[in-house]
């Protein structure tokens, strides 16, 4: 009983060394020097023959473009492995807070980055915004809810979910409303209407498109990237006088254990090469 | 702590402290305790009762309150009579629905929150019948209660259907033989003889059902005053601050451990 085991558990250690043998040989051999030399620092050749793991920590609305990033990066880095965390921007930020460990912070919004400042959780030299995100008005296929444009958010009954006020994607969604509240086409009560009609304050905005997409709401509030992603689905578009435009900062932790990867991977994010991944996950370029 | 007397003398006996059986459990204490004390701790020095009387803690709790009682309650109803069918029937596929009952136990909450919401959702298996006649389940505290009886009734049904498989059966045919009806042969019989082991079912499904979180976010969604219960306040609160989600945690923490007490009276009370 014991034996078979040992024996078990003896080549279930073999078969994975054994895959993460070919995993490291694989890209090395295809990648130039000259790259990898640019996360090695001089004198220490040997270190490119380590397994180094970087840990980004990175807002749920990040998740597909980040996942395909990671992997231009590993290609990129031979050795590297990216270890990603995906949630909500403000349980990341609670968890850095909380003495999580990791390299990089990837956040959809400032408000959540902002306040590691006082206890000098992040670099201040790394910290800059690398890509921008919309929201739009995402609707279950067949649109039961017969939503037609932004009015009928606020009609009596319909079943609309957001992401929670905590959640960057549910902050920037109440702020949507209150713009439109101001315009006399929806009136001021419209605000309180809409409200009214929130089934479901979801956890982070990844549980909006689900929810939406299941069709077990009428209609949710998400990113324009999450609407590119989402499977089925109508959308119907926020124009620019009340849409948000949000920024999405990113820094490198004052904890990091690879500060010289976490640069590199940031520096990933802003070039050509990242940000074309970006804009292929519906992100738009930075505005100046 | 006290360590019991006959421990101590057979370790000195022997002549070996009994290192090798105390530090291995020292981790596991550790790993459980310490956590324990850190919440207890941070407790005592956070302001903490500037939050215990805000209005989402008074909700959630009421809310917690109230489907955890409503899903006991229909695990008790429908749950003793199914104890009682596995424990003293024999028929086909007894194995099967023994399974499927003690599946909820051992299955993962989120995977129950989406077979649930696959099975009675708008769009749903069952769901897009009820909706048809104008029964919409997703997001209502209908939903919370479902999703709490799904994962905890099973630990019911476990544990008074070991109350039931205990009764000797000759008591059930002497029974019988005197003429006692069904209904007279459970109700007189079988219910008083297996209380105590309904009454530590009920115990366990409900610390079970008032920490459901899982299948509740995934199935009922997460509205204040409606479908955010305890645990769920707890997860979201995390982030304000942590004043809201260490309230209700030590509410939590002290019902829990209220309910293990009565639970250690009960089987104190079965062994004499």
């Amino acid at each position: 009983m014991t034996k078979s085991f040992v024996f078990i558990g003896l080549s279930l250690i073999l078969t994975m060394t054994a895959c993460t043998d070919t995993a490291r040989d694989g890209p090395s051999t295809r990648y130039p020097e000259p790259i990898a030399s640019l996360v090695v620092p001089a004198g220490h050749p040997t270190a490119i023959s380590q397994e180094r793991t970087l840990t980004v920590f990175a807002a749920a609305s990040l998740t597909g473009a980040f996942r395909e990033i990671g992997m231009g990066f590993e290609s990129t880095y031979p050795g590297v492995s990216v270890n990603f965390n995906f949630a909500g921007s403000q349980i990341l930020r609670a968890q850095i807070e909380q003495g999580a460990v990791a390299d990089v912070f990837a956040s959809a919004d400032h408000n959540n980055m902002d306040v590691l400042f006082p206890d000098e959780l992040i670099v201040v030299d790394s910290y800059r915004d690398f890509t921008t995100n919309r929201l739009t008005v995402i609707l279950p296929p067949g649109n039961p809810g017969n939503v037609q444009d932004l009015g009928d958010l606020a009609k009596a009954n319909l079943k609309l979910v957001l992401a929670d006020s905590s959640v960057p994607a549910g902050n920037y969604a109440r702020q949507i409303f209150t713009k439109m509240s101001m315009d006399p086409v929806y009136g001021v009560d419209f605000m309180t209407k809409v409200l009214a009609n929130i089934v479901s304050n979801e956890t982070d905005v990844k549980q909006v498109v689900t929810k939406v997409e299941l069709g077990e709401a009428d209609a949710g509030i998400v990113y324009v990237s999450d609407s590119i992603t989402a499977r089925d689905h109508l959308t119907i578009s926020i124009p620019e006088n009340f849409n948000i435009v949000a920024s999405y900062p990113i820094a490198i932790l004052t904890t990091a254990l690879e500060p010289d990867l976490a640069v590199a991977f940031v520096d990933y994010v802003i070039s050509p090469t990242g940000q074309a991944v970006l804009s292929k996950w519906g992100f738009s370029p930075m505005i100046d | 702590m006290k360590i019991s007397p006959s421990l101590f003398t057979r370790s000195t006996k022997d002549g070996s402290p009994g290192l090798e059986f105390i530090l291995p459990s020292l981790v596991l204490i550790s790993l459980i305790g310490l956590p324990i004390v850190a919440l207890i701790w941070r407790s005592l020095n956070a302001d903490i009762f500037t939050h215990s009387i805000s209005e989402s803690v008074a909700n959630a709790l009421k809310l917690s309150l109230i489907t955890s009682t409503f899903s006991v309650t229909i695990s008790l109803l429908a749950g003793t009579p199914l104890a009682y069918i596995q424990a003293h029937w024999k028929f086909h596929g007894k194995a099967l629905l023994d399974l499927l009952v003690d599946l909820p136990v051992v299955l993962p909450p989120s995977v129950a929150g989406i077979a649930l919401l696959l099975a009675f959702g708008r769009e749903g298996l069952f769901g897009t019948w009820l909706n048809r006649i104008g029964i919409t389940l997703p997001f209502t505290t209908v939903a919370v209660v479902m999703a709490q009886v799904f994962v905890s009734a099973p630990l019911l049904v476990r544990s008074a259907r070991v109350g039931f498989a205990a009764i000797d059966p000759q008591m059930e045919e002497a029974a019988k033989v005197e003429g006692a009806s069904n209904w007279n042969v459970f109700r007189l019989i079988m219910l008083p003889i297996a209380a105590r082991a309904l009454l530590t079912g009920v115990i366990l499904s409900w610390t079970r059902a008032l920490g459901e979180f899982g299948a509740t976010l995934l199935f009922a969604g997460n509205l204040e005053g409606k479908t955010q219960t305890m645990p769920l306040a707890i997860y979201i609160g995390f982030e304000q601050g942590l004043g809201i989600a260490l309230v209700l945690s030590m509410i939590l923490l002290a019902v829990s451990l209220l309910l293990l007490i009565l639970l250690r009276r009960l089987e104190l009370q079965s062994h004499h």
